[in-house]
């Protein structure tokens, strides 16, 4: 795969992404439909939900219900998407995501923005860290968080597309970029986005770009890192978890999510089964969301380059 | 409506409370207290209003039923079985290992269910998207909502209900099965609900108030064309009516009941059903 991360900004926001192909993707499928609680001005459509009202509904904020007209309109034969901040597009409206949407085999698209520490400014209230340990428990729901523009741009149709309950965490900032506009990804399989023998990190989303950043100081310490990104957070890429689980005798996962359900466990789950090795995490330890910059929340909150160094060579030491 | 028309559904309902009996004697315990309260409701809507195709339960084009009192199962069940989607041995599975009657409803279970509910409040939701869908998909087809006044302790209801209002989802018609009890109790003593009439015309819908037993205005309050608002029926009901025994029993949500207690009602039912069937003649 090929990756021109060097360390700057994404040259789009996520924001420009869901703004310009929700409608695009609206206008091209007549099936699709698109929710929103309220949050249409945040990803930028509100212009063509009040030209086409029928095809893009402002539900108002009530997440609850929104999920659960979602699933109503999945049974008259429509495909929706919702779209909502992380933490009321997960917490707030979980058991209508659950029940009306997963068990009664009923299918949507629910969009989280603002994941994690890219809350930042809207604080605790704001700040999903659970997120992913929601969806993970929903029996069959897919669960994708995008590193950047390029995977986002190429992974969200094929995401809507699927049948079930899919949940997309994304920023709506600019995260770091990382891939050549070349690039194409399947979802459930994980991008190896640099090889090392000594320890394998693997992150998603917001991470990516710190942990290259990790991968290459380690480098320059004598220590060679696999990095890789697994962008669909389930189903877990267990192969290729296993795989260089094997190769590296040591795995860090790196997290914007708190270490409880979230790709931490995952991988854990999979390791303790399959393949135990030394493993360490850089994740949310046991706390909840903060207000700041989401620069500082990372150091807040311990999930910086410095955090992932460290990490990285205590796990490689009880190899 | 002549008096045939209605001594009919009146025999409908009266079928429909003796098989649900059947239904839930055959397990010994079930949710009958709130399944009776919407026999007759049942009856005028798959008697005369709904349209539908038993051998085609999943015809786009029908009239759909959310009973989001997902607990009443075993009445819509007993009336399913009556119009023939699954034969009526099949009720007397009611809650076995592996049956396709759950004691709360399940769309991919049951031929003939529309909706999954069971989780009080879920159907509100899910009644109103489908009825969305079946407007903007242009078809005519009309989705019926069976709220339990308890449920209406549920803030998602009026989350579903001011969005069926605010957009003008005029095909889909709330019925309120007003049986003034819940699980534990009277809704009077647990949460008020106070005027539920004056609550829905305050949330934009034109709301009526029929006898939950008068099969005549139940079917004219259903077959009113909506003007501008979504209509919602308030159903005076009692909980476990049409039943005196079990209408008797404060506490009579889920009943467990040895067979012959049971069979006591089923005779009383018998006994109503006669009446009525002499007086069609």
């Amino acid at each position: 795969m090929k990756t021109i991360y060097n360390g700057e900004a994404d040259s789009r926001t996520f924001k420009e992404m869901l703004g310009t192909m929700i409608p695009k993707m609206l206008d091209d499928d007549p099936n699709l439909i698109y929710l929103d609680a309220d949050l249409m001005s945040c990803i930028g459509t509100a212009k063509y939900a009040k030209a086409h009202p029928d095809r893009a509904i402002n539900c108002g904020i009530a997440e609850g219900n929104m999920a659960g007209i979602a699933a109503g309109l999945s049974a008259a034969g429509f495909n929706p998407i919702c779209h909502t901040f992380g933490p009321f597009a997960s917490r707030r409206c979980y058991d209508q995501v659950f029940l009306s949407g997963g068990y009664a085999h009923n299918s949507m698209t629910m969009i989280g923005t603002d994941p994690g520490v890219c809350a930042a400014m809207n604080g605790g209230t704001h700040m999903p860290f659970e997120d992913v340990a929601l969806y993970r428990a929903i029996p069959g729901a897919i669960i994708v968080d995008p590193a950047d523009t390029v995977q986002f741009e190429k992974v969200f149709p094929k995401l809507v597309a699927m049948e079930g309950i899919k949940y997309l965490r994304v920023n709506r900032k600019a995260n770091d970029r990382i891939y050549d506009a070349d690039a194409d990804f399947e979802i459930g399989k994980g991008v190896v986005l640099r090889e090392g023998a000594d320890i394998t990190l693997i992150t998603a989303g917001f991470m990516v770009g710190r942990t290259l950043k990790a991968a290459a100081e380690l480098a320059e310490k004598g220590i060679e890192a696999t990095v890789i990104d697994m962008f669909t957070l389930k189903p877990l890429d267990e192969a290729l978890v296993i795989e260089y689980a094997k190769k590296t005798g040591a795995v860090v996962t790196v997290e914007n999510h708190n270490a409880v359900g979230g790709l931490y466990s995952a991988v854990a789950d999979c390791l303790a089964a399959n393949c135990p090795v030394p493993m360490g995490r850089v994740a949310v330890e046991e706390s909840f969301g903060a207000v700041g910059p989401a620069d500082y929340l990372a150091e807040f909150f311990g999930l910086t380059v410095a955090h992932i160094l460290a990490e990285a060579e205590k796990t490689i030491a009880r190899k | 409506m002549d008096n045939h028309e209605k001594l009919e559904l009146r025999r409908f309902a009266a079928q429909i409370r003796l098989a649900l009996l059947e239904e839930i004697k055959a397990r010994g315990f079930g949710h009958i207290g709130g399944s009776l309260s919407i026999c007759d409701l049942l009856a005028v809507l798959y008697g005369k209003v709904m349209r539908y195709k038993p051998d085609d339960p999943k015809w786009a084009d029908r009239d759909k039923l959310v009973s989001s009192k997902g607990h009443a199962g075993p009445a819509v069940y007993a009336t399913l079985a009556l119009k023939g989607f699954f034969p009526m041995e099949e009720l007397k599975t009611l809650n076995r290992p592996g049956t396709n009657l759950p004691s709360h409803c399940d769309k991919n279970k049951t031929p003939g269910i529309d909706c999954t509910t069971g989780s009080l409040g879920q159907g509100t939701s899910q009644a109103v998207g489908m009825a969305l869908g079946d407007k903007l998909k242009g078809r005519d087809s009309r989705t019926f909502l069976i709220v339990g006044d308890g449920e209406l302790d549920e803030g998602q209801c009026w989350e579903a209900a001011m969005f069926t209002a605010g957009k003008k989802i005029t095909n889909l018609t709330w019925i309120v099965d007003d049986n003034k009890r819940q699980l534990d109790g009277y809704t009077v003593d647990i949460l008020p609900l106070f005027d539920l009439r004056a609550k829905f015309e305050a949330f934009g819908f034109e709301a009526i108030r029929v006898k939950g037993n008068d099969v005549e205005a139940l079917y004219d309050a259903l077959t009113k064309k909506p003007g501008d608002k979504p209509i919602a029926i308030i159903m005076d009901n009692v909980k476990g009516s049409g039943v005196k025994g079990i209408e008797e029993t404060p506490a009579n949500h889920s009943m467990t009941l040895p067979a012959e207690t049971w069979d006591t009602y089923i005779e009383a039912v018998k006994a109503d059903l006669a009446a009525i069937e002499k007086e069609v003649g």
